[in-house]
């Protein structure tokens, strides 16, 4: 006999999904299934539209990283027309997207994954939200959090022209230079966000790993799975965000793909199931085997703590500084094979340096005397003929690809979104965390908060995933036994 | 003291960026914490749909709603939002007019299908699989919402209050809501039906380009990244398409401060039918040739037809309602567009 379990709506996450975990006759976990359960078709309507207007359009996938898409797609048409921006157009593409990271890792961090940690998982439900953090680490900390969580809003509006949905990127560069008066704002913001940022990583070292469950809960075998890991690297190998070349490394750290955005097709394929509106990306070299791990398995994984796996280090002192503790503390000093880290859970940990990283350039390129200048724009003269655009979204590498006829009319668009490629790296944790967790048909509302832990590290966009239906946002847990469904966890949502 | 209302808040098919345009009032959206029990807001408290259900009808005095409408799960949110609340508000784009999400309605069901599961490229999938409303793994049943045909508003599936438009609402319009929603709680006072949280005027009325515009004719139609923009002069003065003449205002104009021209998410002025035929028929009259005797209507004709995607450009957020709402519609037309 089978039961089975529906955890829905999943909450503290962006987007709409539901868990379905099946019992067996003893009330163990035989299998289950995180299903995302929308569609909204962005790839079919944004045919016969005029390429420029993608990077209008496409951001409205998803308000919480639309930042994100307007980068891909601006870079996809700058591909698209064979053309060089500016260096000026660069930086402030390159500073507007890692203000937009370092928002994103800290409302991640604060409001969604750090009350797992602070009070902690096994805290009572009421407590486990931001509230109940604030509570232990002290209403300054909120303060700050919110301040500059908005300072890094603003600094997006004042580049792209609003905070959440942004339009100043086109083909060829930026509509708007930057001013001295916006320029010196910026960079005060930026200040304020290094510190910030600084403050956030020495707490999650501080006040999180030094509670023994926390360091059990992140080093130990529930959240851990051996993949493939995927993101952007600069020419030294470093992380990046907003260009590079793809690296891919194997669940041993060996390198086993390096390659040029334009190539991804060679690279990534997308398998369609009956169960779920997301696809599931793998890596095509490697093949297919299912959602398992090991090196013969095409499973890749993006994010924070995958970004970090593929690089030598990142391009800022103090992100370093916090990168090597990382490695450290996992035993890469002293074994070979501590590196990459397979532990879900210090996918928060990597967000946090990033976030540091993401500052402390941000505040770099605000300094940056080229910042300023009013040669933000390089006039397409070439046809338009197909254009790949890649950039790190916060929750991983985003594709999009688009192709047009002569005068730059969309024909065809596919777009392969950081969530998705998490898809079966998400459906794996789930799954193993309900197995090592739920015994004997056992459940508590604890117990399921920390299956949803399993995903949650991973901080999943669903309204991006579901580019191809409307993101509503959290999730449900159904737990089934036979036909029957026994349970109905839904916390917060729609229904 | 007053007692606190009660305000209800759904959200349907949206990107998100209305939550987020909430979170960035700051310390401001305490004034609304102030005044008001949130009993329902799924991203933010831990409400069950069934505790909503379960409410008297009319208990509710403020419902927000923001996305557009696609499956039958969010059209019996939209009726139970209504069934509930006293005063119900359509919140952000998608809410009042469908928004980008109603350009899916430009296709089929099936053709959005296709593409997303067979057409993309790095999409493999011999056996034409597609996700299913039920399917069998490993014996075990698992189920999926079906993908509904058409997009809504909310305004085509129940009736709506007010309207609170923009992709997302700016600040400075939410602070009017929360005006709006103060001044209930402390005298019951309703905003009058239909009432849109935004200008009567269009945007192009209140353009900070508005001074330098010369209303002249567009001698060539160009696209925004075909030619670097004067970042002080009017758009359509210098031949690029811009939605500003027939788009409320209410903005604050954030586009067009970035040099970008406007596409339209506050929807329609008050006094137009079809935002998108207005905005054709308005550019249509001054394309052409600057003397309007040389004007030779082909090509006139050839200068529209540089606008090669209407539906996209003129109906970006409207497409799945060019009215505004059902009172609109109701009333006779002032004049045809």
């Amino acid at each position: 006999m089978t039961r089975n379990i529906t955890i829905s709506p999943i909450t503290r996450l962006e987007g709409h999904g539901k868990i379905d975990i099946f019992l067996d006759d003893d009330g163990n976990v035989a299998d289950a299934y995180l299903q995302v359960v929308e569609l909204r078709g962005f790839e079919k309507f944004c045919e016969g539209r005029p390429v420029e207007e993608l990077c209008r359009i496409t951001p409205k996938i998803c308000g919480v990283c639309p930042g994100a898409h307007h980068m891909a797609s601006a870079k996809a048409c700058d591909a698209l027309y064979n053309v060089t921006i500016p260096p000026a157009a660069r930086k402030l593409r390159e500073l507007y997207l890692n203000a937009h990271i370092a928002h994103s890792h800290l409302l991640h961090f604060f409001a969604l994954g750090a009350p797992d940690f602070i009070p902690g998982a096994a805290a009572p439900k009421a407590e486990r939200n931001v509230l109940g953090l604030i509570d232990r680490v002290g209403i300054d900390i909120g303060r700050e959090v919110l301040k500059n969580r908005g300072y890094a809003q603003k600094i997006q509006g004042i580049i792209a022209g609003h905070p959440i949905h942004p339009v100043a990127a086109l083909p060829g560069g930026m509509a708007k230079p930057l001013d001295e008066a916006e320029r010196a704002e910026i960079e005060a913001m930026a200040r304020s966000l290094v510190d910030f940022a600084q403050t956030a990583v020495d707490l999650f070292e501080k006040d999180v790993l030094s509670v023994p469950q926390n360091a059990e809960l992140i080093g130990g075998d529930t959240y851990y799975h051996e993949t493939h890991y995927a993101g952007l690297v600069d020419d030294q190998g470093r992380v990046n965000f907003y260009d590079g070349r793809v690296r891919v490394v194997a669940p041993d750290g060996s390198e086993t793909a390096l390659f040029e955005p334009a190539e991804y097709e060679s690279h990534i394929a997308e398998r369609v199931v009956p169960w779920s509106y997301l696809k599931l990306p793998y890596l095509k070299k490697v093949g297919w085997q299912g959602m398992v791990d090991g090196a013969e398995s095409g499973v890749y994984r993006v994010n924070s703590l995958a970004r970090l796996n593929v690089a030598k280090g990142m391009a800022t002192p103090r992100a370093q500084e916090a990168y090597e503790r990382l490695f450290d503390h996992f035993g890469a000093t002293t074994r070979a094979d501590a590196k990459p880290v397979h532990h879900t859970l210090a996918f928060h940990w990597a967000r946090l340096i990033e976030c540091l990283y993401a500052a402390e350039e941000t505040l770099s390129l605000a300094r940056d005397p080229e910042i300023t200048s009013p040669d933000v724009r390089t006039l397409p003269t070439d046809k338009p003929t197909s254009g790949v655009g890649v950039v790190e979204a916060p929750r991983g590498t985003l594709y999009h690809h688009y192709t047009t006829d002569a005068r730059g009319m969309v024909e065809s668009v596919n777009l392969i979104v950081a969530t998705v490629q998490n898809n079966a790296g998400m459906n794996m944790s789930v799954k193993k965390a309900a197995q090592s967790l739920i015994k004997e048909g056992n459940l508590s509302d604890e117990l399921l908060n920390r299956v949803e832990m399993a995903f949650r590290a991973y901080d999943p966009c669903l309204a991006c995933a579901t580019h191809s239906l409307p993101g509503g946002m959290p999730l449900d847990v159904v737990l089934h036994r036979r036909d029957e469904i026994v349970g109905r966890f839904s916390r917060g949502r729609n229904r | 003291m007053t007692d606190k209302i009660k305000i209800a808040k759904y959200w349907a098919a949206s990107c998100g960026g209305c939550d987020v345009s909430l979170l960035d009032l700051e310390e401001k959206v305490l004034d609304l914490a102030k005044i008001a029990d949130f009993v329902y807001w799924p991203v933010a408290m831990d409400f069950k749909w069934d505790d909503l259900v379960a409410l008297p009808d009319g208990s509710v005095d403020i419902g927000l709603f923001n996305g557009s409408v696609r499956t039958s799960e969010q059209a019996e949110g939209a009726r139970v939002l209504r069934a509930k609340c006293k005063v119900l508000c359509a919140f952000g784009s998608c809410a009042c007019f469908g928004g980008i999400p109603g350009l899916a309605n430009l296709s089929t069901r099936e053709e959005i299908l296709d593409t997303a599961y067979e057409k993309t490229s790095t999409t493999e999938n011999p056996e034409n699989v597609r996700p299913e409303p039920q399917s069998i793994q490993d014996g075990h049943t698992l189920t999926l919402p079906v993908f509904a045909d058409t997009v809504q508003s909310l305004g085509q599936v129940v009736t709506v209050d007010c309207f609170l438009p923009g992709c997302p609402p700016p600040e400075e319009r939410l602070l009017e809501l929360v005006g709006a929603a103060t001044a209930y709680a402390e005298s019951g006072q309703v905003p009058p039906a239909g009432t849109v949280f935004a200008s009567d005027k269009a945007l192009c009325d209140t353009c900070p380009r508005n001074e330098t515009r010369q209303a002249g004719r567009i001698e060539k139609v160009s696209r925004p990244h075909e030619i670097v923009a004067d970042q002080s002069q009017c758009f359509l003065d210098q031949g690029i398409v811009c939605m500003g003449l027939a788009t409320r205002g209410g903005c604050e104009a954030t586009c067009i401060n970035a040099n970008m021209p406007c596409r339209g998410c506050f929807g329609p002025t008050p006094d137009m039918l079809d935002p998108g035929a207005e905005a054709l028929s308005a550019i249509g009259s001054i394309a052409g040739a600057a003397n309007e005797n040389d004007v030779a209507a082909t090509e006139m004709k050839k200068q529209i037809r540089a606008i090669r995607d209407p539906a996209g450009t003129f109906y970006r957020f409207t497409l799945a309602e060019a009215f505004l709402n059902r009172a609109v519609i109701d009333k006779p037309a002032k004049e045809s567009p």
